[in-house]
């Protein structure tokens, strides 16, 4: 898998999350900006993404549903903050209620930097969270598969705490 | 699986423990062998008072306990707090794991049609 590094910083409650692609930057870009390609990868396997609005530019807004195993439906929304092709883009990813619109809260903060390397592109997205309620409540909606394999991380992650002792 | 939840006041108590490095520190050494209050005192450079108020946040946020024994107070770390807050950060990763899985998919599919 091409991801460089992740980075989790508990205090600040950041992810930085570091991945190479061999493809072009415009590629990659491409991932992000046209809703059908997102849809193939923003939702688990299991819970696959629609975009049913994607105005990716400045100010622009998204809406999309990831869909169950059972058929219930999670629904989300993007309000895209700031865009400079093919180089970063910033947006706001929260909750929406049944009708779709966003519900009440704080949304989950991305920017997203990709620059060009020897291999291809390398992409840094950098997720901040309010507070870990937060951070439970997007685990609850985009995190259905993997998680047994995150769990054993922390184990790894509280031997890090020991050597560092 | 489900995602232990804590209340909000719970989780906020424990982020703000956390925030501040000479009690990242403590918890830290506590998590593996009981320290008494003095023995942690002499790491670092401030008061035994302003040690034993680090630990009081700690305390209040479920990071450790304390006890006393005879003359000393012996501060033990609690793991499964420290877990929990470390669970959400690492499941959240393994959300972006994942993601980035799809996309090499997607990404081979274009090289495979030429």
């Amino acid at each position: 898998m091409p991801v460089v590094s992740s980075d989790t910083d508990r205090d600040a409650l950041t992810l930085t999350f570091v991945a190479e692609f061999d493809a072009s930057i415009d590629r990659v870009w491409q991932l992000w900006e046209d809703p059908r390609q997102l849809e193939r990868w923003w939702g688990p396997p299991s819970w696959p993404a629609t975009f049913v609005r994607h105005e990716f530019r400045e100010g622009g807004e998204s809406r999309y549903y990831m869909t169950g195993p059972e058929g219930e439906k999670a629904p989300g929304w993007w309000k895209i903050t700031r865009v400079d092709a093919p180089h970063v883009f910033e947006f706001d990813d929260g909750f929406s209620n049944e009708d779709g619109e966003p519900a009440p809260g704080e949304p989950v903060r991305g920017v997203v930097t990709f620059e060009e390397i020897d291999a291809g592109t390398r992409f840094t997205i950098v997720t901040t969270f309010v507070s870990e309620e937060q951070l439970d409540e997007m685990l609850k909606m985009g995190m259905k598969d993997g998680m047994g394999e995150a769990l054993g991380q922390i184990d790894g992650l509280l031997a890090d705490a020991r050597q560092s002792h | 699986m489900v995602i232990h939840e804590a209340s909000e006041s719970e989780t906020d108590r424990v982020f703000q423990a956390l925030s501040d490095a000479t009690r990242r520190d403590i918890v830290t050494r506590v998590m593996t062998t009981e320290q008494s209050i003095t023995q942690l005192a002499q790491h670092y450079n401030m008061s035994f008072a302003a040690v034993h108020k680090h630990i009081a946040v700690l305390e209040r946020a479920s990071l450790v306990t304390k006890e006393r024994r005879g003359r000393e107070q012996i501060v033990r770390g609690i793991v499964e707090t420290l877990r929990n807050a470390s669970r959400l950060l690492t499941t959240y990763e393994e959300i972006w794991r994942q993601r980035t899985h799809q996309i090499d998919v997607l990404l081979s599919d274009d090289q495979g049609k030429g």
